[in-house]
């Protein structure tokens, strides 16, 4: 309890140090929390682009109905596959006239074969998967050909991948600077208060006793700067996604993630500062 | 209980605080650290407190061996030693008796006996009409009363005062130097650096003379015959402590 109101009363005595601690955590946390935003987004439009991966089976003219319903129920079967479903001469018609809008009247006549598509998992549409899953499509007799769009499939991987590596070494810089700086911050409270923490220490407070209340006041900012890095980083977004592209926020999972890790950072960066400094007196 | 055992403190090879240095203080006693500057009278008041460890020998407080004391068994000694220094060390932003009360609090003494021990220590030290100012409002003198207040809250076996009088004018440092011998009179010992010759030779307190790092002269011990030092208190008070009335280091030594 003591340690509380010691923390309480360190911030009412130097209310401007407080005010621009939360505003250093903010701060730093909302550039951690841009980056996270384009990060996220970026996962989002490539997880949109995955989910048009698929395998498409060209089926022979006059294939028997119950031929066709056995290898989509045998295909359906496949770890990898997701759902598949028959695409009819004049389905793929359809759908070819829907893709090419305005030049729809290329198509005047039927033309097109009839194709059974495989949707495959979330995380099985590796280039690996795709391959595998339309070789096995392949030895069906009455399959004419199959398309995967081999080249595009890896190359939407290799982006992944870069992607991916770019945003972990991206987030690891970003976070450290985000310690770094909140951990200096949280350190010019401790200096503020070295004469506080040594007279304790003369009259005989314990390290533990000395160590709360700016563990507390750290743990305080720290959710403090992350509610305001979530505000500033919302209202970047509602800007973007109303003016320029559409974008989607971080769930609340990440929001409560993203609000614990700043309450971890300001406990972790008090408890170094404090750790350090009372080595030192 | 104090005592040391042929303890040396050194900071680096060419920078040795303390050589050889061994006594004892009793509880009750009133003892005079003397010496000038860098003989290491702080240094021993520091391996008292425990914020310094001896490089050499033991130290034990209390029964708590320095060496072996663990932060937690040093913390609890703490509370027992009353510890003064020369520019009192009173948290500016607190009146008189939050700055007493705050040894008390940080200690983790129950909160409803903290006002009455406030109120008597600061009655002891004779500024209950002026508990509710701030140190800024207060004079020298009456800051360091603060200072001993706090260090009293506790009720300390020993109080160790680093030139507690060395900021003071003669009125404040005779009201302060009073106020320590009424607390040592009800038994706390006192252990006190200073400077101030006149105030040692005004009383037959026992005083330990420190020289670059060594115990030169002891009042509690007889000395030996053939010994030809005249310790400082023993010298003319002409112009006050000198540096050039110090015999020179013992060869291979420096101050610290």
């Amino acid at each position: 309890m003591l340690a509380l109101r010691e923390a309480l009363n360190a911030s009412r005595r130097a209310p401007l140090l407080s005010g621009l601690g939360v505003l250093t955590i903010g701060f730093s946390l909302f550039a951690f929390g841009l980056f996270a935003l384009v990060a996220v987004n970026i996962r989002e439009a490539l997880r949109a682009v995955e989910e048009r991966v698929e395998v498409r089976a060209f089926v022979a003219d006059g294939t028997p109905p119950e031929a066709i319903a056995t290898a989509m129920s045998d295909i359906g079967a496949f770890p990898e596959v997701a759902h598949v479903e028959f695409v009819t001469q004049e389905g793929a018609l359809e759908r070819a006239r829907k893709d090419l809008g305005e030049f729809s009247d290329v198509f005047e006549e039927a033309t097109l074969p009839a194709s059974i598509d495989i949707h495959l998992r979330a995380n099985l549409r590796g280039p690996e998967n795709v391959k595998s899953v339309a070789e096995r499509v392949k030895s069906y007799q009455f399959v004419d050909d199959v398309r995967y769009g081999q080249e595009w499939v890896e190359k939407l991987y290799r982006l992944r991948g870069i992607a991916q590596a770019a945003g972990f070494g991206l987030g690891i810089a970003f976070a450290a600077v985000a310690i770094i700086i909140i951990g200096a911050t949280i350190r010019v409270s401790v200096l503020a208060r070295e004469k506080e923490i040594s007279i304790m220490r003369l009259v005989g407070a314990t390290d533990a006793f000395v160590r709360a209340p700016f563990l507390i006041d750290g743990f305080v900012k720290g959710i403090l700067g992350g509610l305001l890095a979530l505000l500033l980083t919302w209202i970047a977004y509602r800007l973007i996604d109303t003016r320029f592209l559409k974008l989607v926020f971080f769930d609340t999972q990440v929001i409560l993630i993203g609000i614990f890790a700043g309450a971890l950072i300001g406990v972790a960066g008090s408890a170094t500062s404090v750790w350090r400094h009372l080595r030192r007196i | 209980m104090i005592t040391l055992e042929d303890v040396a403190k050194e900071y680096t090879r060419q920078r040795v605080a303390l050589s050889h240095v061994t006594f004892q203080v009793k509880r009750g006693e009133f003892v005079f650290l003397i010496g000038p500057s860098g003989s290491g009278k702080t240094t021993i008041l520091k391996l008292l407190y425990m914020e310094e460890k001896p490089t050499h020998g033991g130290v034990w407080v209390n029964g708590i061996h320095s060496s072996a004391a663990k932060p937690s068994e040093i913390a609890h000694l703490r509370r027992k030693l009353g510890i003064v220094f020369q520019e009192f060390r009173l948290l500016e932003d607190r009146t008189a008796e939050q700055n007493v009360a705050f040894a008390l609090e940080v200690t983790g003494a129950p909160k409803e006996t903290i006002p009455a021990k406030v109120a008597r220590v600061m009655n002891q030290v004779g500024l209950a009409s002026k508990a509710t100012q701030l140190p800024r409002q207060l004079s020298g003198g009456e800051q360091q009363r603060v200072a001993i207040a706090r260090a009293l809250v506790n009720e300390p076996y020993f109080i160790l005062a680093d030139e507690p009088t060395g900021n003071l004018d003669e009125r404040a440092t005779r009201g302060v130097f009073q106020l320590l011998k009424d607390i040592n009179a009800g038994g706390t010992s006192v252990i006190m650096a200073t400077h101030d010759l006149e105030m040692v030779r005004s009383t037959d307190f026992r005083t330990i003379e420190l020289n670059h790092g060594r115990i030169v002269f002891d009042s509690s011990e007889k000395p030996p015959p053939e010994t030809r030092y005249t310790p400082l208190i023993g010298q003319p008070a002409i112009g006050g402590p000198s540096e050039d009335h110090w015999p020179p280091p013992p060869a291979g030594e420096s101050s610290g």
